[in-house]
């Protein structure tokens, strides 16, 4: 195609938003800040439709810059962005959900005095999201992957005069080194396999060589595998999202589950060609996925902060995409990730409207009622919960129930992950229906409920906790908008149907193969995912809303399990004991006392102490005493003209003073 | 004819007497009489050369020689004025710090 498609737009804008503002912002009226913030993610969508229209069938459309980025030798590695079908579907999902949460923001942070440095980095954050989707090669999707992980810092420490959430934002930036470690490793083995870093070199190089699997291809598949689980908060490196839920609530329904957690999805379908002559690590992919969700899930039933709910019902769900993907199916987890984005994000946004009109308030057990309270809030919600929780025709009963078909057409070990698979929909179902239960139906607990031995998570979320008694109050349209068009896309963002979407983005994430199946299995495990759904929400209603005595009872009979669910697993504590406490050990004795002290101060010492000997043996030659520097010379002198004359042997010098004298 | 080693020796005994005079004295003007003597049995040297390869650079550098030491001179003495003011000595043994 001739004709430039302005791709280079797409993350530009939201980067002059960020320079405008994040320079500027202090200083300008808050109107224009918001125009500017609202203005960089709708120029991109705008950008991103019209590529849409335009490209129609001549995708991949590549855009590369004149000049190359890095030339050293035989490695040759530019500025290209690719825009295929799989980075516009991620394109679409990022940017359009992107600005609907600017726009829920502008209404969420409108009080808060960083109103600007928060704009600043939401566009910040878009602009390296759009950088990783459109990479056409894999270090510049690295520079995106840092990029987004620099604004979730950033964003979670958002509020950095709360300890814990500085805290949060360094954890969330060290767990993802180590992800990020992995994808580097990976990186290195691609430059030394295929001499290129380029998606599409690396794809036509392992297409003319279809005998090629395993081995090494399987150790790359891995080492990427390892970033993506860093990235997308998967077993083992998952721990670091429920704590970035300290910061803003809009940041955790765009970066922490719409859009940055799932860059791994997104690497995996963008490198599925790897993956796909590497059965193994494909294994491992889905074990991870499948592993991932049902822990995720369990932990999720008996936490009380909503976004830790939230929180952990991403990761449960990042695990069906990887799922998805560990089956070969990853345009069902790309789709999975686009129904995703509209229903979690929606969720995260009603539960930000809900903490906003409870003034900070984010316990469940001091929630409840609400739906009289809010309205809009409560239906949005209502949507968003039925949505996640597998109803037909909801968008996620579309995208979850092609996942789950396609791992149960995948052998025995698909049978296992499609049971954790229903297991999990039925957890989620339950839980989610808990959240709806405790926050909008029954009557208001405020204050009530007493603690039973839970940590209780009653962090404000908002500067609005000004007025404790605040009274409750719907919010306003800023925000409920975006809540209304996001419901809009829970309700028929499936209807597509995974095979148009699959046929669609079969020329980017390869085909979706279900020729071993058949249409009354399709219904059947539909039937099967829709009974787990329904067993999920009846006996939450059983629980919280029939007989609301019944959780306490229940979690004194299983204390054991329930203490294991609370604190989760007890992982962090874990991690703590077995990883950063050694290394922080070995730190302090290795590093600081041995190296630091003894070597490196040592040496320092050592240095230090020639030249202190150094000057007090020169300084005598320095007495400031005119007489001796006279002195010194006059011998400096001496010295010359003795060696002068031994030079020029004496024999003609007293020729010279002889000739001379005979005169 | 004088031989050129007369001109020669006379000059590297005033060379010398500026030198002694130079390492001996304290006081800074006599100091500085001392390196006039030194140049001047320098210049004598050179005028003695000059005369006797009858070349001209020898007299031309003694000229050049000599503004210097009127230069010297000048700055010099300047510096003494200012050093006695700022001390009441001109013991160049007691003169020994770079700051007042």
């Amino acid at each position: 195609m001739n004709e430039s498609l302005h791709l280079w737009l797409i993350p530009l804008l939201p980067f002059a938003g960020f320079l405008i503002n994040g320079i500027l912002g202090r200083r300008l009226p808050k109107s224009l800040v918001t125009t500017v913030a609202l203005l960089a993610p709708l120029g991109s969508f705008g950008v991103v439709l019209n590529a849409a229209m335009a490209s129609g069938a001549a995708l991949p459309h590549i855009e590369a810059f004149r000049h190359s980025w890095i030339n050293a030798g035989a490695l040759h590695i530019d500025y290209s962005f690719v825009l295929d079908q799989l980075s516009l579907v991620m394109l679409l999902v990022v940017t359009g959900v992107g600005f609907l949460i600017h726009i829920y923001s502008a209404g969420y942070m409108a009080h808060d005095e960083g109103y600007a440095r928060y704009f600043s980095y939401l566009n910040l954050f878009l602009f390296f999201m759009t950088v990783l989707v459109l990479a056409g090669n894999a270090l510049l999707m690295f520079v995106g992957w840092e990029g987004v992980g620099l604004a979730s810092y950033l964003l979670i420490g958002f509020w950095f005069q709360k300890p814990s959430a500085a805290n949060a934002g360094m954890k969330a930036f060290v767990v993802n080194r180590i992800g990020d470690f992995g994808f580097l490793i990976g990186m290195f083995l691609l430059l030394g396999t295929f001499g290129t870093l380029s998606f599409n070199v690396i794809a036509a190089e392992l297409a003319v060589k279809p005998a090629w699997t395993g081995g090494l291809l399987t150790a790359i598949a891995l080492c990427l595998l390892i970033g993506a689980t860093g990235k997308s908060a998967q077993l083992p490196l998952y721990v670091w999202l429920p704590d970035a839920m300290e910061g803003p609530t809009p940041v955790s329904a765009l970066i922490h589950a719409a859009t940055m957690v799932t860059a791994g999805v997104y690497m995996i379908a963008r490198t599925h060609f790897l993956f796909d002559r590497s059965p193994f690590a494909l294994l491992i992919v889905a074990t991870v996925g499948a592993v991932t969700a049902i822990f995720a899930a369990t932990i999720a039933l008996v936490q009380t902060d909503i976004k830790r709910v939230l929180a952990y019902s991403t990761v449960s769900q990042l695990g069906y995409m990887f799922l998805g993907c560990g089956v070969a199916a990853y345009s069902a987890g790309i789709f999975h990730l686009m129904t995703h984005a509209f229903f979690k994000a929606l969720l995260f946004l009603g539960a930000g409207s809900v903490i906003h009109g409870l003034g900070g308030e984010q316990d469940l057990r001091k929630m409840g009622g609400l739906r009289h309270h809010m309205p809009i809030t409560f239906w949005t919600m209502t949507v968003a919960v039925f949505t996640i929780a597998g109803f037909p025709p909801l968008a996620a009963f579309f995208s979850k129930d092609a996942i789950l078909y396609a791992a149960f057409l995948q052998g025995t070990s698909g049978k296992i992950f499609w049971f954790i698979g229903l297991v999990t929909a039925l957890l989620t179902s339950f839980y989610m229906f808990r959240l709806w239960y405790l926050t909008f139906l029954g009557e208001r607990r405020a204050g009530g409920l007493e603690d039973h031995g839970a940590p209780v998570h009653a962090r404000s979320d908002t500067k609005l906790v000004l007025e404790s008694e605040h009274p409750v109050h719907e919010s306003p349209w800023s925000m409920l908008g975006p809540l209304v068009i996001l419901a809009v896309l829970s309700i028929g963002g499936g209807w597509i149907g995974i095979e148009r979407f699959a046929s669609y983005l079969a020329p980017s994430a390869g085909p979706l193969s279900v020729e071993a199946g058949s249409a009354s299995l399709e219904w059947t495990l539909a039937g099967l995912a829709v009974v787990a759904a329904l067993l999920g929400w009846f006996i939450a209603h059983r629980m919280y809303s029939a007989r609301p005595e019944t959780p306490e009872r229940l979690a004194a009979s299983m204390s054991g399990s329930y203490k294991l669910l609370l604190h989760k697993y007890w992982i962090d504590e874990l991690y703590g004991a077995v990883i950063v406490k050694p290394i922080l050990a070995t730190s302090r004795f290795v590093l600081e006392w041995i190296v630091d002290v003894a070597i490196l101060g040592g040496a320092a010492w050592l240095l230090g102490g020639i030249a202190t000997l150094g000057g007090a043996i020169l300084q005598r030659w320095q007495s400031g005493n005119l007489r001796s520097y006279a002195a010194w010379l006059t011998a400096g002198a001496a010295v010359v003209l003795l060696y002068v004359l031994w030079a020029y042997s004496p024999a003609s010098l007293s020729a010279f003073f002889n000739h001379g004298a005979g005169h | 004819m004088i031989p050129i080693s007369w001109y020669l020796l006379l000059s590297a005994a005033l060379f010398c007497l500026g030198v002694v005079g130079f390492l001996i004295k304290r006081n800074l003007i006599t100091v500085f009489m001392s390196i006039e003597l030194m140049l001047n049995g320098v210049n004598l040297s050179f005028v003695a050369f000059a005369h006797e390869w009858h070349l001209v650079k020898g007299q031309i550098f003694v000229f050049f020689v000599m503004v210097v030491a009127a230069a010297e001179a000048a700055v010099g003495l300047a510096i003494i004025i200012a050093v006695f003011r700022a001390r009441s000595t001109l013991a160049v043994d007691r003169i020994d710090l770079m700051k007042l």
